[in-house]
């Protein structure tokens, strides 16, 4: 299997990382075990849950989905790479002020597709536009009422507005 | 009321960690020479193993070890346990075939385990198990719940002719029966509680690791119960004894009943780290979690309501068929026996209940207790059969329901199935329901919906259950094998901050908040300097987990307990240090004074003179740190109504749930906010079995539904946002007045939904779930 090995690099977290992986190595093993960023979760095996969206080239991805060496020379952010020292970022806030998570697991990967949904809808958004657009995140704890709450607010927070 | 104490929505203290990907997760962690476990797992429903042969695989790249029942079986390892005795109509114990954690000469379900990979990599481990090469001889499968007991079944078990595992009446037979003959009236409905996958977001995982030179096994698993995980591998799986047995449940991504429960996994990963002597890691796929964890709920029921000629509920008869799958899981007998059939009064005053359940065996994954837990299946049939009733009696669903209920003036209340509730106002829930749903304005949104070919309905749900799992004696006189007691430590530090040890489990519920909330109201504590420590035999002393929304009810009130003989304690060491009569002491607000005078010493410098006891009372011992264990003297009864708006597209069969108004009773609310949010979690839940959910077996016993493409979760767009209210009231026999409230919104909303499209439809019922083709069918048939 080694002979199958192949280098990859990337911006990881505003960090140039590289590592060595098998071909069928997926992008969130890379993460979570070449890199031990485990804050990216896997919740299941055909790409529905979505524990595990980054930021790719500054769009949500599911990690699940793509292999590591299709990741050679992008830029990535994962949860870990959102915080601005002890300070949250303001969907981190969001989630916080409006509990909008309950036992954690999905939560990384719904902020990280909040963010996505803000850089395509801006700022102010209706509870219609995020239930759709987090169709892709499922949940099990919350029921979504505050996770809808929460991306609402972290929106408007990341906008400048309260 | 204090900003951070009992009654005040707090940010919970965990959020950070999740929030920053800082959550520690089984998965997450890594170890030193770590190795990984994949199994090998049945094709087949229901098969004769003839022959194992993994040359092969044992030499494959990387591989360290290949593992079958037989290797377990040469250990004495296992088998694995159902710990509640349900006695069946013979007199006899239920059947309890052996449940080898590794299959020996037979498989009963797709899925079982059939032996274990040990490599240094997961794709190793998962290469060199296709390499196993295994005969079988295929049996024909048993999957149905309807006829699995039928003559001329396949049998699965020998131990179970006629693949029954008990037939359990309870009740008058012939009184019910006697009422039912001269009854004005009698409603009767068929139906079907569909089988649910618990799916917690984070699959289950084990990681073990033995240390050789104390002989001692460290367990990480994804356990609700650390103790009883340890209590269950000891004394009945003979992994270890339990002082050399360390079982760790670390951040647990949710858990909803599946992780109470010992799995071979679990057990055998525990196992493999001592035989290879390195650290092995099994963390589940998600298509594993469809195949092998406890599924919930699939009974097949009859019910029957006796009624006078004002539609007063004369008697109640139930006939149920339950699933048990395969093997009888941990707790397997428990949920469609005292679970259910305990239940079956609801919120109604029905002088007369019979009940009888037959469970039997399948070839499908053992069930268990799944979020609810029996109280689900029994509300679900009551407050359908209600709404039957309320159709055949030509009354309003609302004005059945309050005919029925039990007035408030008799509680505390027996119900003629074994409960006495504790306190409860129904019409009190109901009138804010009905306020919160504006049922009066019902009737005109329904023409305006109508006017647009749309139909719409309104579902009522009056549902009660039983929390605060449990009386240790009610459990020993049902055939449990536990005390369900709860036991808490609270430490103060000579610093003066404070440690809670509890025996419950956190995994989504925010019991590091809420149980510093009551540590900070009781002894005035600053929350900040207050951290509560769970999951984990080698720090808590002592506990029985998390299930049955017992956390706060039973663990809370031993943390309140613990802090009382601290209290007690620091009046001692206060009386002393301020040169008072102990009498004379008084504690409020984290400071203990002498009364009457302007004396006084903050609980912090009372827990540094026990430390540093240089002047101390005599006969007090120094240190500040007590204990206490809590054992309920009754269940708790949370209750409350809900009420369900949909729409109906009949061209489409789509249904929209456009209004959802919860009002419950969970006594008093610690922490508003969490349970909100346990609320909403638990109605998308019962969303989710009323209207998307269903784990479907072929006749072969092939899943059909083994992903989350072909068992539909429910996602943000297929729930509204839901309004919520209480009518709390205050239960007498819990010290600190709290019910629980986890599963609350999982029982409540699967009759409400229900109720809601049979409602829009004008049929008499629909099987669950009503999904876009079965509410078309449904639509289609009434038209015709």
């Amino acid at each position: 299997m080694a002979a199958d090995k192949q280098s990859v690099n990337m911006t990881v977290n505003g960090k140039p990382v590289s590592g060595e992986v098998e071909s069928r190595t997926l992008l969130v093993h890379f993460l979570r075990e070449n890199l031990r960023l485990t804050g990216t979760h896997v919740g299941c095996d055909t790409s529905q849950c979505g524990a595990c969206v980054v930021l790719v080239n500054g769009k949500s991805v599911k990690s699940c989905t793509m292999l590591a060496v299709q990741a050679d020379g992008a830029e990535l952010v994962t949860i870990e790479g959102l915080a601005n020292g002890s300070e949250l970022h303001p969907m981190q806030q969001a989630f916080m002020d409006n509990h909008g998570l309950q036992c954690g697991f999905c939560t990384p990967g719904m902020i990280m597709s909040a963010l996505d949904i803000v850089n395509r809808n801006g700022n102010d958004l209706d509870e219609a536009t995020v239930r759709k657009e987090l169709e892709g995140n499922i949940c099990r704890c919350t029921g979504y009422h505050n996770i809808v709450k929460a991306v609402q607010a972290g929106a408007k927070a990341m906008g400048g507005g309260s | 009321m204090k900003a951070t104490g009992i009654g005040a929505s707090v940010r919970r203290k965990e959020d950070r960690r999740f929030l920053l990907g800082k959550g520690r997760y089984t998965d997450d962690i890594d170890v030193a020479g770590l190795t990984h476990a994949v199994f090998l797992r049945s094709p087949h429903a229901h098969a004769v193993i003839k022959s194992i042969n993994s040359s092969a695989a044992r030499a494959a790249p990387g591989v360290i070890a290949v593992f079958t029942g037989d290797d377990l079986a040469a250990d004495g390892i296992g088998p694995l346990i159902c710990g509640v005795t349900v006695t069946s109509d013979d007199g006899e114990p239920h059947r309890a075939p052996a449940h080898p954690a590794l299959a020996q000469g037979k498989v009963n379900y797709v899925g079982d385990h059939v032996a274990v990979v040990i490599a240094e990599t997961v794709e190793q481990a998962r290469d060199a198990a296709e390499l196993i090469e295994v005969d079988y001889d295929v049996l024909p499968a048993v999957t149905s719940t309807a006829s699995a007991a039928d003559a001329g079944q396949q049998q699965i078990h020998e131990v179970a002719p006629n693949n029954v595992c008990f037939n359990w009446p309870f009740g008058d037979k012939a009184a019910v029966e006697e009422v039912f003959a001269s009854a004005h009236k009698v409603s009767r409905l068929d139906l079907v509680n569909n089988r649910m996958v618990t799916n917690p977001m984070e699959p289950r995982a084990a990681l073990g690791e033995f240390n050789s030179g104390t002989d001692e096994i460290t367990l990480h698993l994804t356990t609700q119960n650390p103790h009883v995980h340890r209590l269950v591998l000891s004394a009945f799986n003979q992994l270890a004894p339990e002082h050399k047995l360390r079982v760790v449940g670390p951040d647990v991504g949710g858990g909803f009943g599946a992780k109470i429960f010992v799995y071979a996994e679990e057990l055998v990963v525990g196992w493999a780290c001592r035989k290879v002597n390195r650290p092995v890691k099994w963390t589940a796929d998600r298509t594993e979690a469809f195949l092998a964890d406890a599924h919930g709920r699939d009974h097949v029921s009859t019910a029957e309501m006796a009624m006078d000629e004002n539609g007063k509920f004369l008697a109640l008869r139930v006939h149920t068929k339950a699933n048990l799958g395969a093997y009888l899981s941990t707790f397997g007998t428990m949920v469609p026996s005292y679970l259910y059939a305990f239940l079956l009064a609801g919120q109604y005053a029905t002088p007369l209940i019979y009940s009888e359940v037959k469970a039997v065996f399948t070839n499908t994954a053992p069930v268990d207790a799944s979020r609810g837990a029996g109280r689900p299946e029994a509300t679900y049939l009551l407050e359908r059969l209600v709404d039957v009733c309320a159709q055949d009696m030509k009354l309003d669903p609302a004005e059945i329901r309050r005919r029925n209920f039990i007035p408030v003036d008799a509680f505390p209340y027996q119900t003629p199935v074994v409960q006495c509730y504790d306190s409860g106002d129904y019409n009190a829930a109901l009138d804010l329901a009905l306020e919160l749903a504006d049922y009066a304005g019902f009737s005109a949104r329904a023409e305006e919906a109508k006017a647009r070919g749309k139909r719409r309905g309104i579902g009522i749900s009056s549902y009660v259950e039983a929390c605060g799992i449990a009386p240790s004696a009610a459990v020993g006189q049902l055939g449990g094998g536990v005390g369900l007691w709860e036991s808490a430590q609270v430490r103060f530090n000579p610093t003066g901050n404070v440690q809670v040890f509890t025996g419950t489990h956190s995994h989504g519920q925010g019991h590091e908040t809420t149980f510093a909330q009551l540590v900070c109201d009781q002894l005035g504590v600053p929350i900040e300097n207050i951290e509560v420590i769970h999951g984990d035999t080698a720090r808590t002393q002592f506990g029985m987990g998390t299930y049955g929304s017992r956390s706060l009810a039973v663990g809370g009130v031993a943390i309140a307990r613990a802090c009382d003989k601290l209290i007690a304690k620091g009046k001692k060491i206060a009386a002393h240090a301020l040169e008072a009569d102990e009498g004379d002491i008084e504690f409020a607000d984290g400071s203990f004074s002498v009364a009457g005078t302007d004396k006084a010493m903050s609980i912090a410098e009372v827990a540094f003179n026990a430390y540093v006891p240089h002047s101390y009372p005599e006969g007090v011992e120094p240190g500040f740190d007590e204990n206490a264990f809590f054992d309920p003297i009754n269940f708790s009864f949370p209750a409350g109504t809900h009420i369900c708006e949909v729409e109906v597209d009949p061209d489409t069969g789509v249904v929209e749930i456009v209004k959802y108004s919860a009002v419950d009773d969970f006594g008093r609310l610690i922490n508003p906010m969490i349970v909100e949010g346990q609320v909403h979690g638990g109605i998308a839940h019962g969303v989710g079995q009323a209207m998307l959910e269903v784990c479907r077996y072929e006749d072969d016993g092939q899943l059909l539904t083994a992903s989350f493409m072909d068992y539909a979760m429910p996602r943000a767009d297929n729930l509204p946002s839901f309004d919520v209210g209480y009518a709390p009231t205050h239960p007498p026999d819990n010290p600190l007045g709290v019910k629980g409230c986890g599963e609350a919104g999982a029982i409540g909303a699967p009759p409400a939904v229900i109720n809601a499209i049979v409602n829009a439809l004008n049929v008499k019922h629909l099987d669950m779930p009503a999904t876009p083709e079965n509410v078309w069918r449904a639509a289609q048939a009434a038209q015709a």
